[in-house]
């Protein structure tokens, strides 16, 4: 199989998870947007009839007004489609079409910062906010993870490499968010450098808005930073240690070339593959666990935004949130993927 | 590639990690046992009936601070009494003593007596106090709603009573001006300056009736303080002692559950995958594909929201997205096997597909299961902690998720809480900390390449 079709065939891959998440998603929350849609129609319809004074005088009874109200909101349901469930496939096909152009409606409760109810422009505004956070932390990660991994790795079972070990495996065993309340509890309240909450106060127009985003920013990205290298340590240090093993090595350190250009020059270049792909994907786990993170620093990325859409069932937002935060891990799964195959011709050539 | 369980507690005997790992999980089944033994079931049903926690202090610390403190803090002190009755003639008296020993360097926050009297006619009920230094004081006195036919009858006295204050500033002689000192800081409080006198405090309790024998039931003198047992409290009076040890048999449960089913499920379908291979092979694999591609932790939000967050459900959830990885490895390996001769011969004999995977394929994977059932532990309970975290686990069980989840709710680490949020995280990390000791340890039996 050649690496074009092997792309191919993840790509179409992708697309089907891409698609089947969000199957899910409309197949779960599907019901309860029917009955949330038809309450705000009727709702609508009501109070235009009553802000209609001369509509509502040429009624005699209430009866009447009603049975005429009740006539106005069928004629709307039925104009918008809701009279047919939201399974029946030309629904499900339109919802599904609007959600592929980004077309995700307006949001009930929650606004961006600028004031706008489009999901849209709600999500545009955040996601640059997370990804600014997670990609930093994962840059950080992986170099202090490799630089570390490497020193790990040049001297197996000596003092640093044990440390190095230790510390990797009880520093991933904490969730991240349990670190992240310890390192407010240290940074917030015992010693008082960094803010608590991670949403800076002033407003994104303000010039001053930056500098206090990379302020607020600072506890979690420290925390993230904290958590992750040492499970990056370790790893490298496994996939140099498996190198370092090799004939070729071997054959190079009997040639004279020292151990420094060694290390970093042969045997990093031959763990390279396996490195890139878990940096493409930690990036795309990041992406995920940042849900549970921002909840917990306040952080107001595109995690807290769909906490924030959870925790008042604001549709709109949570099928809009869901499908864009599953197309960046898609897409971050697919990138491990082609790396893979451009570092590993084995795969290509499987 | 098959191991006998003797060879491999043999070699697992020799890991210090992993017998490690097994002490850890050891002791935490002791706790789990502990929980149901020394813990009525019903305590974990009442986690969030605030009434059951009435007696119990807000945001009190752990009882051994004072250890660490110079100054010792008032420790939250739920007395059970000593009783005793008299009859004199018609007279009929119940005495209930409550004597502590009290050694701290503040004045209790407050006290508080509860009762439940059962009486006929009108009786009188007495609170008085006898100091270290030998002098008494009544505190407070109350008669009882008249009643012609026996009754039952739930009181509470409270130091913030004003006739308590009066009653102390009468019979005692402070040598300073009592005027706005609250009555818990006098009853306490040395005579010439107001500072704390440490010794024996008794409170009597005195039930008076004249016709028939009236009795106290559920008496309990409660003296206010900021420290409360191994624990300490939340802000809803909750004792973290409590919730910690409930919460341990729940992890457990929630952990090898789920790392269980996931196993199961991942390695039937890989190896009937992998078995079969061909067009079965390529549209199940496809499959795993999706559902591993699927970001968990969205939908499983979802799921939570939507379809209902019981705890069984939550499990079911979590095997759901938990099983795929299991697969592709149990496929691979199943392709392996099924080359071996031993399986042809099976095949040539006849023998059924559905009985050659269960009795010559699923076998020779078992020491893999094991190691990967250890292995995934943490995770399932990492992650059902972080759906508790965000308010969306099974709130009538106290897992440590939950814990926390109250704990954030209520700015614990901002207000500096510590012994709120410490002990759970730490518990959710020892515990998975014990299964990846077990797993890699048995992974290393297991994947002789592994080992070094």
């Amino acid at each position: 199989m050649g690496f074009k079709k092997y792309l191919a065939k993840r790509a179409i891959t992708m697309f089907g998870v891409l698609m089947a998440t969000l199957l899910i998603t409309i197949a779960l929350v599907g019901s309860n947007m029917d009955a949330i849609l038809k309450q705000s129609v009727s709702l609508e319809i009501r109070q235009q009839v009553t802000n209609n004074k001369s509509l509502v005088s040429s009624f005699k009874t209430p009866e009447q007004l009603d049975t005429y109200v009740q006539n106005q909101i069928k004629q709307r349901i039925v104009a918008l489609g809701l009279d047919q469930p939201w399974y029946t496939p030309q629904r499900l096909g339109l919802s599904m079409y609007k959600i592929l152009t980004l077309d995700f409606g307006h949001a009930k409760f929650i606004t961006s910062d600028t004031g706008s109810s489009d999901v849209k422009d709600i999500i545009l505004e955040k996601l640059p906010r997370t990804i600014l956070l997670f990609t930093t932390a994962t840059a950080i990660v992986s170099l202090v993870g490799i630089l570390l991994g490497a020193i790990a790795a040049s001297k197996v079972n000596s003092k640093i490499d044990k440390i190095t070990s230790g510390f990797a495996i009880i520093s991933s065993s904490f969730p991240v968010w349990w670190m992240g309340l310890i390192m407010i509890f240290l940074f917030a309240f015992v010693y008082q450098i960094f803010p608590a909450r991670a949403t800076p106060e002033i407003s994104p127009a303000d010039p001053g808005y930056l500098p206090s985003l990379l302020y607020h920013m600072a506890l979690p990205l420290i925390t993230l930073v904290l958590i992750g290298f040492g499970s990056w340590a370790y790893l490298v240090r496994n996939f140099l240690v498996g190198v370092l093993q090799e004939d070729f090595i071997m054959a190079k350190r009997t040639a004279g070339i020292d151990e420094k250009k060694l290390l970093y020059r042969h045997a990093l270049k031959n763990a390279a593959p396996p490195i890139v792909t878990v940096l493409a994907l930690s990036l795309s786990g990041s992406l995920g666990g940042a849900i549970i993170t921002e909840a917990v620093f306040d952080w107001p990325g595109m995690g807290r935004l769909y906490y924030e859409a959870i925790s008042v069932l604001d549709l709109p937002v949570i099928i809009g949130a869901t499908y864009v935060l599953t197309a960046f891990f898609l897409v971050s799964i697919f990138l491990a993927d082609v790396l893979y195959g451009y570092f590993d011709p084995r795969v290509r050539r499987q | 590639m098959s191991f006998s369980p003797k060879e491999i507690w043999k070699e697992f005997a020799k890991n210090n990690i992993a017998l490690a790992g097994i002490g850890i999980i050891a002791a935490l089944l002791c706790m789990s046992v502990a929980a149901f033994v020394a813990i009525p079931a019903d305590t974990f049903r009442e986690w969030n009936d605030p009434a059951s926690w009435l007696v119990y202090p807000k945001s009190a610390l752990p009882a051994w601070v004072n250890y660490f403190l110079p100054q010792k803090i008032p420790e939250h002190l739920i007395l059970e009494p000593e009783e005793s009755h008299q009859e004199s003639g018609s007279l009929y008296v119940v005495t209930d003593v409550f004597v502590t020993d009290y050694k701290y360097d503040s004045f209790p926050s407050d006290f508080i007596y509860r009762y439940t009297a059962k009486y006929s006619d009108s009786p009188l009920v007495q609170l008085s106090v006898i100091r270290p230094d030998g002098i008494s004081s009544i505190l407070m006195s109350t008669s009882l709603p008249a009643s012609a036919e026996e009754t039952t009858f739930q009181g509470m006295m409270f130091s913030t009573d004003n006739s308590v204050r009066k009653n102390v500033q009468n019979n005692i002689d402070f040598l300073f001006p009592t005027g706005s000192i609250p009555s818990q800081d006098l009853v306490f409080s040395d005579l010439a300056k107001n500072n704390v006198l440490k010794g024996v405090y008794v409170f009597k309790v005195t039930l008076y009736s004249v016709s028939g024998k009236a009795t106290l039931d559920q008496s309990q003198f409660v003296l206010g303080g900021k420290a409360y047992g191994l624990m300490g409290t939340d802000e809803l009076r909750r004792d973290l002692a409590v919730g910690i040890l409930w919460g341990t048999p729940l992890a457990l449960f929630i952990g090898i559950t789920v790392s269980i089913g996931s196993v199961v499920l991942g390695l039937v379908y890989g190896v009937f995958a992998g078995f079969k291979g061909r067009t079965t092979d390529e549209a199940m694999m496809r499959f795993n594909d999706v559902i591993y591609a699927m970001p968990a932790l969205p939908l499983l939000i979802i799921l939570a929201v939507t379809v209902g967050n019981s705890i069984f459900l939550i499990v079911g959830f979590l095997v759901v997205f938990g099983w795929v990885g299991i697969a592709k490895v149990s496929r691979s390996m199943a392709m392996q096997i099924k080359t071996l001769q031993y399986i042809e011969a099976s095949k040539l004999m006849g023998q059924k597909d559905f009985k050659i995977i269960f009795k010559h394929v699923l076998p020779q994977l078992l020491p893999y299961a094991f190691a990967s059932i250890a292995i995934s532990v943490p995770a399932a309970i990492t992650t059902e902690a972080g759906l508790s975290f965000l308010g969306l686990g099974d709130p009538t069980f106290p897992t440590w998720g939950q814990i926390l989840h109250d704990a954030s709710v209520y700015g614990a680490a901002e207000r500096g809480m510590w012994w709120w949020i410490l002990p759970p995280g730490i518990m959710i990390a020892i515990t998975g900390l014990a299964f990846v000791f077990i797993g890699h340890a048995m992974d290393s039996i297991v994947n002789p390449r592994l080992r070094r």
